[in-house]
């Protein structure tokens, strides 16, 4: 109605976003078998902000929602495959491959869901990534690779691939506790000349517009995410960073200990969720 | 100050963006008086704006980008134009130029906690970066508008009436 004065081509390019002007109610049932959790209750840490915690795939098009229902449609899944080749290759002075401690992919299913994960013998939270470099350096005797490159994040999305169905499940209580609560501090602290936190994007605001961007409640449960955008996949802290850079911000940098805290934390507010990584989104 | 004499610097450079408003008129972003309600009643160039070019400053992504977030009927031709703010239309029966100009300045002050963007405020931000780049800035921040340009938007939005 507002638009009613819109030249027709601009109304024919805004057809297919205002359309769903509200997180969809579509269901998604992966390879036709897997029927995955995109909308649940909030958790009872997030409840008093959210009733209900729903996947970024809700608030996308139908056209790239449906990429992600089927592997063969799924541009991510390449790069699943390069994860997956790498887990059986050779590296370092000890002359082993990660399945050479691991056996099979599939012996990591469930893995994913639980990460970041508080680690006692390191006495720290741990990413998913910063895991994987541990085996690297301390059992391949082989290279730390960089937080969010390339080859770090196709192995996070060959480990979250065999997850994919499960229920996000990241603990909040215990060791893990004042890394959440700093990385709850962080979520809610207004930053830059835009003054903007995560929460006022995605907790305040999702499911309106900001100019041509549906806004999402910002889950993580679809990362490693494959976006089409940049035609690659994208890490959780990249997306951090780039989120708090649009607040006219300095940011933090993939892998520091904020994003660690924060991937924590956000992780946390979509428990319950299906992990999906790698995802699809625009 | 730094503001005051960067825009002096400016006005000696021979900047035409200045108008005809001699700096010694124009009010820095640190010393905007606001009413009890946010409204700011003095002009800050101390002179009118420009209408034409608010509509351009209310459009342009690296300017306002107001429209990221308000719906504005007259500049339909617009594409993507986002719906967290209240639409604009009819802005001016709603407000008077002094709320418009309160609102524009630092709309915290006549809506608090609001998520829109202050447009002529330079201090009090948590890790203010250099622009979009990521980096924490280099210097004193600039106002994300210049007091013509703020005039110019308060011009504009003067013009949105329906009755
Ligand atoms: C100025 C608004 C804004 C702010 C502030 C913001 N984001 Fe975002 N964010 C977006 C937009 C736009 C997108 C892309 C659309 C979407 O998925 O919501 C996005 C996407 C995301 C996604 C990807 C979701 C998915 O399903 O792929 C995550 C995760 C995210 N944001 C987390 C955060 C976190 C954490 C913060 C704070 C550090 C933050 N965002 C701050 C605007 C914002
Ligand atoms: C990031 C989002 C955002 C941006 C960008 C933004 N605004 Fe707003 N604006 C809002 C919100 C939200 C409100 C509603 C106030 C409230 O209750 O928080 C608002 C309120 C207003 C109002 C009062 C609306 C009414 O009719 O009651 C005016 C006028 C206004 N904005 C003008 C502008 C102009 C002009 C710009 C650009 C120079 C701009 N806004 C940029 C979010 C935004």
């Amino acid at each position: 109605m507002k638009f009613r004065a819109m030249t027709a081509i601009a109304a024919v390019m805004l057809a297919p976003t205002f359309a769903l002007a509200e997180a969809d109610d579509d269901t998604m049932v992966l390879n036709e078998e897997t029927e995955m959790v995109t909308k649940t209750a909030a958790p009872a840490h997030v409840a008093d902000a959210l009733d209900q915690v729903m996947s970024g795939w809700h608030f996308r098009s139908d056209e790239t929602q449906a990429m992600q229902l089927d592997d063969f449609d799924n541009p991510g899944m390449v790069f699943v495959e390069a994860g997956l080749e790498t887990w059986d290759t050779v590296e370092g002075s000890e002359d082993k491959s990660c399945s050479s401690c691991h056996n099979d992919m599939d012996s990591m299913a469930g893995v994913r869901a639980t990460y970041p994960k508080w680690n006692e013998a390191a006495g720290e939270v741990r990413t998913l990534q910063m895991q994987v470099n541990d085996c690297r350096t301390s059992r391949m005797g082989a290279e730390a690779w960089k937080y969010d490159s390339g080859t770090a994040i196709n192995m996070e999305a060959a480990l979250s691939s065999v997850s994919r169905g499960l229920p996000v499940n990241v603990a909040i209580d215990g060791p893990a506790q004042s890394t959440w609560e700093m990385g709850k501090e962080l979520y809610y602290t207004r930053t830059g000349q835009l003054d903007l936190s995560c929460a006022t994007c995605h907790e305040d605001s999702y499911g309106m517009m900001i100019r041509a961007d549906h806004l999402s409640q910002g889950q993580t449960n679809g990362f490693p995410v494959y976006r089409l955008k940049n035609a690659k996949l994208n890490g959780a802290h990249s997306r951090f960073k780039g989120c708090v850079r649009d607040t006219r911000a300095e940011t933090y940098n993939p892998g520091s200990k904020e994003f660690v805290a924060l991937e924590l934390y956000v992780a946390s507010r979509g428990n319950g969720l299906s992990v999906e990584g790698p995802s699809v989104r625009n | 100050m730094k503001t005051i004499n960067k825009i002096a610097a400016a006005s000696v450079a021979g900047v035409i963006a200045l108008g005809s408003a001699s700096w010694a008129e124009m009010i820095a972003p640190t010393d905007v008086k606001f009413g009890e309600y946010g409204e700011v009643e003095m002009s800050l160039t101390g002179k009118p704006g420009n209408p034409e070019q608010g509509a351009v400053v209310l459009g342009n992504r690296s300017l306002g980008n107001c429209v990221a977030c308000h719906v504005v009927g007259a500049l339909a031709d617009i594409p993507f134009q986002g719906d967290i703010g209240p639409a604009l239309d009819g802005a001016a029966d709603r407000w008077s130029a002094a709320e418009l100009r309160g609102i524009l300045v630092n709309s915290k002050m006549t809506f608090e906690g609001t998520m829109m963007p202050a447009y002529y405020k330079i201090d009090g931000f948590t890790r203010p970066g250099n622009a979009y780049t990521g980096k924490a800035a280099d210097g004193p921040l600039d106002p994300l508008l210049s007091a013509e340009q703020i005039e110019d938007v308060v011009a504009f939005l003067s013009t949105l009436k329906d009755e």
